[in-house]
């Protein structure tokens, strides 16, 4: 319970890991239907794992709540608006790496063109309305409009150059591992410039890195959203993609997505032609925290004196335990003083796309990140996930606050750049 | 039966603790229907206050109309305490979890009921201050459930029971006035209304804060692990410390099944089929340590079916060690998915002898009986480890529970340590109490609450239970599904 933060924060029995358990369990038992209050019960939940980190009867919440999730979905009346927002972003979206570049691409020019300015000049006229104190009490969901306005305020910057994965990076110095990047769908178009910075980090550390040119989205999404079956279709393709590599291990650079793809083994389980080839994937993933640190890493030789504080990203921290190796890395680089925030592991409120569904509760969140962050005096905050990042600076930035959002690739590819001048 | 709701309640309530603090809507209601034990009820309606006032105005509401209260903290307790099975209003303390004041010099804190017990040791940490009484959920219970249940814990062993650490409370009586007992010294004059109160289940009043004694942490302590090829040889090892005159801070027993699920759980490093493990913490002034600690290592080794000693170097070993031990019972989910907990206690001269006869009711009634036990206070703790999808499974736990508890008693112990009475013992109170003795609390509990309202239907014996009627006349209680016992409920 004292682990839950939507728990903490509203301090009801339903919006605690064990009210929720007792919900899905009475859902299987008949004793509840998919009514708004618990389809309300179940979306509050940041699926941020925390529980099932701390649980010493390895009560396996994730997938409890994803299955739970997917029976809302099944049992759910869907509107036909509803469903076609669902089939374009879900089928006709995410899949498709093209159409993505084609969306960042528009995104782009509304950011560089003025118009993002005066979007945000007439969207900051908009009452948007008090905030609740206390969300999960309202019966209807957050207006439209105001999700819009959100959405766009937590807009990241679409980078000027996106990542295209295709052929092989060869470092320098002698092959030590040969590894395939995965480069994500927002990662590519929004943190294009951390995709290069990894491969380049990866490469200066020995490693080949294989660009798998056919790889798609991982299906978190998918599989946050109740939609098993379009996630599957993605996987396929991906395992496809990657065992053509040959590649040792497949390193990923976003937290939410390495904890889904270390999950297709279970999610082709019963799949007869892919279960096998699944469980072999699964097997090969590694966050690029895991694998600097198992190399180990090759630390950079110039110093970088700052103040830096570490974010423990929850797909990184609760889904695969990786809590130590990010430190590992960090301590490695010669000047950078460590230190540790209040609750480095408590979710920030980004949690896939939580603060766009639940905004209010989601802003708390970040907020009270915020205060733990520039408690510390630092100048930056590491995580290894977008989500994150975003959340992160833009809440650093509401405040007010000087420190800096940054992913883990690029401040170590910083330091490397930083060895040849 | 229970009284339907008036329909007017619910708007009534709202204006006592606003319409975000009530909660009446079945989705809401159903997470409020557990604890910890088998048994399940709904209840009608829960409230959420923010302050004393509040409770009085709920608890004067719910008198005029003849509703049962029940106060909840944190719903982790083995004994049905908390299960609403009269139905009626439920005040939950999850929005009273502040630490009011803490008074280093007197070693006291102010605090509000639902504040989780480790909460308040690691406000006060670094004013080098804890609070003693550390039961295994202290993570997830709160200090005004410690108060009802009188809580224990591995710690206890030296430093007492919750009854030891609590100086004074706020309550609010049945007729709604909020009454002080005890206060913020040590030793209040005239009768100790506190030591009643405390252990009392809720069935006196409803706590609304209380003043907790805090300790000076230790200076320095050892733990450490003493492994035994058998139980026998681990109980032979309590009785000669015990017989020599030393507390040890902490003296827990984990027995060979539980020793391997908590190794499988948490990687602590126990080694592989090892007969029992007692965990030992010897805590206070640097030298006086070092002597205790070596003489209680000496006792333990000259113990026929000593295996050695296993140090902890370092904070953190001895933390995992901890972490491990206050884990046990979620981490026997890992040998089977329910589990049945007893809560005997045995005078410590019949440790060995009760132990023995506790493997054999298990071998009797075909069920795995595993023991975590505070076996420095005597508290067994055997538990019964089962599946409750096996077909008539749920006889042959409750006879043997019945067994292990009559031998408890037996042997001159009791049938409860620390979990409460609640719902589950209440049958077993007969066995220890005369009927005058019940009687006299019975009386003792009509002085505060004549009609009965509290929490009802926990602590004593309905006239079935205690055999005054007929047997087959039992009290309607709406009790919800048995569903068994969740351990990983048990956050």
């Amino acid at each position: 319970m004292p682990h839950c933060p939507t728990f903490r924060e509203l301090r009801v029995e339903t919006e605690s890991p064990r009210g929720r358990l007792h919900l899905m369990r009475a859902l299987g038992e008949g004793r509840v239907e998919t009514t708004e209050r618990f389809v309300r019960h179940m979306t509050l939940c940041l699926d941020c794992r925390a529980c099932e980190a701390a649980c010493p009867s390895g009560v396996q919440f994730g997938k409890l709540m994803a299955a739970t999730r997917a029976e809302i979905q099944a049992r759910r009346a869907v509107s036909p608006s509803e469903r076609l927002l669902r089939w374009l972003v879900f089928d006709q979206l995410f899949p498709h790496p093209g159409r993505l570049a084609l969306l960042g691409w528009v995104l782009r020019i509304y950011q560089r063109s003025g118009l993002q300015r005066l979007a945000r000049a007439v969207g900051s006229w908009h009452p948007v309305g008090a905030r609740s104190p206390r969300p999960h009490r309202e019966g209807a969901e957050t207006a439209p409009l105001r999700r819009l306005i959100e959405a766009e305020r937590l807009l990241p910057r679409i980078s000027s150059r996106f990542f295209a994965p295709k052929g092989v990076v060869r470092p320098r110095a002698p092959v030590r591992r040969r590894v395939a990047f995965f480069a994500g769908c927002i990662m590519r178009i929004a943190f294009g410039e951390t995709n290069r910075a990894t491969v380049r980090v990866l490469a200066r550390n020995g490693c080949a890195v294989a660009l798998p040119e056919r790889q798609v989205c991982c299906g978190a999404l998918h599989v946050h959203a109740g939609e098993r079956e379009g996630a599957k279709r993605l996987a396929r393709r991906n395992i496809a993609a990657f065992e053509a590599s040959g590649a040792e291990a497949v390193v990923v650079n976003a937290a939410g997505c390495g904890a889904v793809l270390k999950e297709y083994g279970e999610l082709l389980a019963r799949d007869r032609l892919w279960a096998e080839r699944a469980r072999a994937f699964s097997a090969r993933v590694r966050d690029l925290s895991e694998l600097l640190a198992e190399l180990p890493l090759d630390p950079p030789r110039v110093r970088m004196s700052a103040r830096a504080t570490y974010q423990d990203a929850c797909h990184l921290v609760h889904a695969q335990r990786i809590r130590q190796q990010p430190r590992t890395v960090l301590g490695a680089i010669p000047g950078l003083e460590l230190v540790e925030m209040a609750d480095a592991d408590r979710c920030c409120g980004s949690a896939g796309t939580y603060n766009l569904t639940e905004p209010e509760l989601a802003a708390r969140f970040g907020a009270q990140k915020a205060d733990d962050i520039v408690a510390t005096d630092a100048e930056i905050v590491v995580s290894a996930n977008p989500g994150c990042l975003i959340q992160l600076a833009a809440h650093l930035r509401q405040r007010g606050a000087p420190t800096r959002a940054v992913h883990l690739a690029d401040l170590l590819d910083a330091a490397y750049r930083a060895e040849r001048s | 039966m229970p009284k339907p709701l008036s329909p007017g309640l619910v708007r009534e309530l709202w204006a006592i603790v606003g319409r975000d603090a009530v909660l009446d809507q079945p989705e809401d209601l159903l997470v409020y229907e557990y604890d910890a034990y088998l048994d399940r009820a709904v209840p009608d309606v829960v409230v959420q206050p923010v302050n004393a006032e509040q409770i009085v105005r709920v608890v004067r509401l719910a008198a005029s109309e003849g509703l049962a209260v029940t106060p909840r903290g944190g719903a982790t307790g083995l004994s049905g305490g908390v299960v609403p099975i009269f139905g009626g209003i439920m005040v939950d303390f999850a929005r009273m979890h502040h630490i009011l004041e803490v008074d280093v010099a007197n070693r006291a804190a102010l605090v509000e009921p639902g504040l989780f017990n480790l909460d308040l040791s690691t406000a006060v940490a670094p004013l080098g201050l804890y609070y003693a009484p550390d039961p295994s959920s202290q993570k997830a219970s709160t200090i005004g459930g410690n108060i009802a249940e009188n809580a224990g814990g591995p710690h206890c062993l030296a430093s007492g029971m919750t009854t030891n650490h609590i100086r004074g409370v706020e309550l609010v009586t049945r007729d709604g006035e909020l009454v002080q007992l005890g206060g913020r010294a040590a030793d209040a004059p005239g009768y100790d209304l506190v030591g009643l109160v405390v252990g009392s289940e809720g069935t006196f009043g409803i706590v609304t804060k209380a003043w907790v004694r805090l300790l000076p942490i230790p200076l320095r302590t050892v733990t450490f692990l003493a492994l035994f090829q058998t139980v026998d040889a681990a109980g032979a090892a309590v009785s000669s410390i015990i017989g020599q005159g030393i507390v040890p801070s902490a003296l827990e027993l984990i027995d060979g099944p539980s020793a391997a699920a908590l190794e499988r759980a948490f990687k602590v490093g126990y080694p592989p089929e090892i007969g029992a493990v007692l965990l030992i913490d010897v805590a206070g002034l640097a030298e006086a340590v070092a002597e205790e600690a070596a003489l209680v290592g000496k006792l333990c080794e000259a113990a026929p079916g000593a295996l050695g000693l296993r140090y902890a170097a370092t904070a953190a070993e001895r933390e995992g060690l901890w972490k491990a031990r206050k884990g046990a019972l979620a981490a026997l989910a890992l040998i089977a998915p329910n589990y049945y907990l007893c809560d005997g206690v045995v005078p410590r001269s019949k440790l060995a002898q009760v132990l023995r006869r506790v493997a054999a009711i298990g071998a009797e009634w075909e069920v795995l009986v595993t023991c975590v036990a505070h076996v420095g206070d005597g508290n067994l703790h055997p538990l019964i480890a089962f599946d409750v999808n096996e077909p008539g499974i749920l006889p042959r736990v409750e006879g043997a529970h019945d067994e292990i508890i009559r031998a408890c008693v037996d042997a001159g112990g009791t049938i409860t340590g620390e979990h409460g009475v609640g719902i589950e013992k209440r049958k077993y109170m007969p066995w220890i109490f005369a009927p005058a003795d019940l009687d006299r609390m019975a009386r003792v509990r009509a002085a505060f609450d004549p009609s009965g309202r509290f929490n009802p239907g926990k602590v004593l014996p309905t006239e079935a239970e205690a055999g005054t009627t007929d047997p087959s006349e039992s009290v309607p209680l709406r009790v919800g599904v048995s569903a068994g016992l969740d351990p990983e409920r048990w956050v």
